[in-house]
């Protein structure tokens, strides 16, 4: 195959996967049912891959697809599914808008040093401490963060904006929606990586996926064996280079009729580009001469491949250092451990897991997610943490435990969360406005959805709040409602391990239906 | 500056309102606010929520004296929890919509409805039924999630409450139909036409942490009052209000106050929970401060039973 369409289809579907990726994120109505999300995510290789590893079952095997697509048609993932790569595709064009020159690419030797070290050094990471490398460096998940922390605050400002004026005109179909921003240092990496992305790829095209992406690296290695490649017919070919000026990977060495497939994210520019029909996509005839450091670097596939597979049982015989108590005091609160959303099962456990995609947060109909900096030590840096000053975790809510596309939070029927108890509500007397100002306050328990903080007769005709642990499930409304300053009186203490929460039981009240009117 | 206008001549109103009050109390200040009907309350017993409306605003000379033709309306609903409607933790949505329609029928140019809710308002507004329902009667439907919604207002001769800010939608309507639910309430014991109110403003926590009884009341000083508060006593929730846990916590009452008296109102909802007026202390703190009549006695009340 050589004609254009090959590139046109590709910036088609590729158009399509990123307004989806585009959407799923700033989705702030949620309008889209989970199980779009989770379709679209189903293809994305590392949220994949940790699901499977956890999961171990065909609803997690996209990644699998994956591979296999790789090995039949190189690194087509690249330019065809992945969101950052996409939106790296757009940014060059905008580059080549602002100066021609920087989308004029020409070969390049690669940076093979630098790339095969990163991959080694995130197997490496990733197999003995954890998370951090693959949290950093994942595709997928820096894209999510961009999209999160840059991108839906602008949408909503217009929103805003649209809704500002709809409601002049007395239509309430948009609805303004409070900017909540997250703490400012929770926006150092995501701003460094957005910064580096946008530049490189404005002005150097995919220097990003072939310099510091693992997963680009990863497959370009797979793609070795791939069996459709980009060819060179060298008969036809008049050395005129456009074909090299046009790749974004600068992997086109035109006068040596070389394409460095380890680079070629199978874009299909220099097909069409070239006028002679010179190059072309298809099967490859592997030439005569052998490449002699082909059988180590196969073991290297091999053996990362192997690697990355046990990484989820050597990780598991880690000790995680567990986020340090915070020193007792009398008024303030003490939270020992932080709160980790419904379904992570325990906050080691889903350190473990989660990448930062920050889909998640994205979601939260509540905004109670919020990126965590040193709640969960530096190996959730990124991580969502339930933050009860923020919001509160709505009850009849599931929405985060859906869309996690790496299972670092499980799916929760309706039911069960109901019963998951994330962290238990610890009430501190001496900061209560009943007892400190000796009148009716109560928001605490009024938020209650289970009534494990409920009021207890105090002085006078005054109630004061108690909290009963075993029917409490840690949804943190109690705290986000209770109006002291700057301590709450009432807080969630995080269940390091989730446990289950009792029912909270109700008998028939005494009051029956009146026959009469009482007055 | 139609705003500021209401504002001004609203200030006028409270200063002409609190001039009558020194003079004459408050029972020539309320006398005007009354429709003409012979009656203070009409309790109607044993029907459907929508049924019990249509016989207790006829009692009280019908939506039309409460309402001039092209005027806006405001219904106020408990849309406060993510709830569904059988276990009555918010007003009961074939009310809301029949009030909407009487509202209609009577000429009102414009109904809005709206809550500033405690749980996710999308949800809240959702699961009540009462959006759907509101909607279908054509009511537009307001957003009260966002701080931008809301403009501060004074409360003169507040005690704890001066100042609040309230939903521009109330600022922006001629008449407001106050509709809350009968429930049981953890800290103030129930909750009612009264309570309702902390639904209009955005800084509640500043109620709470500031003796919420009396902010309660004090609110009730604001000029803008309710023409009519319609009392939904259909489910009741008389325990671990105001949200509830399970159908246990509610009971069958089948009833219905209207009053435009809402300090009368929440009187005769504390009786239907069998709960003496005193504990609920907004209550005594409104009618000390002559904002509404709590003996039940002294009042003109129709019984109407099913």
């Amino acid at each position: 195959m050589r004609s254009s369409l090959l590139r046109r289809f590709r910036i088609i579907f590729s158009t399509f996967i990123f307004i989806c990726f585009i959407l799923v994120f700033i989705d702030f109505r949620s309008l889209i049912p989970t199980r779009y999300t989770n379709l679209l995510l189903y293809l994305q290789f590392i949220p994949s891959f940790l699901k499977f590893t956890t999961l171990q079952s065909v609803a997690a095997g996209g990644f699998i697809a994956v591979l296999a697509l790789t090995i039949l048609t190189g690194r087509t993932y690249c330019s065809f599914l992945c969101p950052l790569g996409i939106g790296q595709d757009l940014t060059s064009r905008i580059g080549g808008r602002i100066k021609k020159k920087f989308r004029r690419y020409g070969y390049k030797k690669p940076f093979t040093v630098l790339r095969y070290s990163l991959l080694a050094i995130t197997l490496i990471v990733t197999m003995l401490w954890g998370m951090y490398m693959i949290t950093l460096l994942d595709p997928y998940s820096i894209f999510g963060r961009n999209m999160t922390y840059f991108i839906k605050p602008l949408v909503i400002i217009l929103n805003n904006f649209l809704a500002g004026i709809l409601g002049r005109f007395d239509i309430y179909s948009l609805s303004n929606i409070p900017v909540k921003g997250f703490t400012l240092i929770a926006y150092s990496i995501p701003a460094a990586f957005f910064t580096l992305v946008v530049l490189l790829s404005l002005t150097k095209g995919r220097l990003f996926c072939n310099m510091f992406c693992p997963v680009g690296t990863f497959f370009g290695l797979l793609s070795k064996v791939s069996l459709f490649r980009i060819k060179f017919d060298e008969s036809k070919c008049t050395r005129c280079g456009r074909c090299s000026m046009r790749c974004k990977s600068s992997c086109i060495d035109f006068l040596n009729h070389d394409v460095d497939i380890t680079r070629c994210v199978d874009c299909f520019n220099c097909v069409t580009i070239c006028q002679d029909k010179a190059l072309s996509y298809g099967i490859v005839r592997f030439k005569k001469k052998v490449h002699e450091t082909d059988e180590s670097k196969r073991k290297l596939i091999i053996g990362s491949a192997l690697l990355l597979l046990g990484v989820s049982r050597a990780a598991n015989g880690q000790v995680k250092t567990a986020p340090k108590p915070k020193k007792d005091s009398t008024v303030k609160e003490s939270k020992t451990f932080p709160v980790c959303p419904p379904g992570g099962l325990s906050i080691a456990e889903f350190n473990k897991y989660c990448t930062a995609c920050s889909l998640c947060i994205n979601a939260c109909p509540n905004n109670v997610l919020q990126p965590a900096f040193k709640q969960y030590g530096i190996s959730g840096m990124m991580q969502p943490v339930m933050d009860y000053h923020k919001s509160f975790c709505t009850y009849n809510c599931t929405v985060c435990t859906e869309v996690c596309p790496t299972s670092a939070l499980r799916p929760l029927v309706l039911e069960a969360k109901k019963l998951t108890q994330i962290g238990k509500a610890k009430f501190i007397k001496d900061n209560c406005i009943v007892k400190t100002e000796k009148t009716a306050c109560g928001a605490c328990s009024e938020s209650c959805p289970t009534k494990a903080v409920h009021m207890i007769p105090y002085e006078g005709n005054l109630v004061i709040p108690e909290t009963k642990d075993d029917i409490c499930i840690g949804c943190g409304h109690c705290e986000y409602a209770c109006p002291t300053v700057p301590y709450k009186a009432i807080y969630v203490d995080g269940n390091p391990v989730h446990l289950a929460a009792k029912k909270p039981e109700n008998v028939q009240s005494e009051i029956k239906t009146p026959v009469e009117f009482p007055f | 500056m139609k705003r500021r206008d209401f504002l001004k001549t609203s200030v006028g109103a409270g200063l002409a309102a609190g001039a009558a009050l020194s003079l004459g109390g408050y029972d020539k200040l309320w006398m005007p606010a009354s429709s003409g009907s012979k009656f203070d309350m009409v309790a109607v017993m044993g029907g459907n929520p929508d049924a019990m409306f249509d016989l207790g605003i006829q009692e009280l000379g019908g939506m039309g004296a409460f309402i001039q033709k092209g005027q806006k309306v405001l219904i106020k609903p408990n849309i406060g929890w993510d709830v569904i409607p059988e276990l009555a933790a918010n007003t009961n949505p074939l009310l809301v919509k029949r009030i909407i329609e009487h509202c209609f029928k009577a000429g009102a140019k414009e109904v809005y409805v709206f809550d500033h809710t405690c749980d996710n308002w999308v949800n809240c507004y959702k699961n009540s039924g009462i959006e759907k329902a509101a909607k279908s009667a054509g009511a537009k439907v307001v957003p009260a999630n966002s701080e931008s919604y809301y403009q501060k207002i004074e409360i003169p001769g507040g005690v704890k409450l001066q100042s609040a800010k309230v939903h521009q939608v109330l600022l922006e309507t001629d008449v407001f139909i106050n509709v809350p639910i009968l429930k049981d309430h953890s800290s103030t014991r129930m909750t009612c036409c009264l309570k309702n109110t902390m639904g209009l403003v955005w800084d509640r926590g500043y109620w709470h942490s500031n003796d919420l009884n009396q902010c309660i009341a004090d609110f009730a000083l604001y000029e803008k009052k309710p023409a009519l508060n319609v009392i939904d006593c259909y489910n009741v929730m008389v325990k671990h209000g105001p949200q509830g846990v399970s159908k246990e916590d509610i009971v069958l009452m089948q009833s219905q106050i209207l009053t435009t008296d809402w300090v009368a109102g929440d009187a005769a909802a504390a009786k239907m929970m069998k709960m003496p007026v005193e504990k609920i202390e907004y209550i005594p703190m409104a009618h000390k401060m002559g904002l509404g009549n709590m003996n039940l006695e002294s009042l003109n009340i129709k019984r109407i039973k099913m």
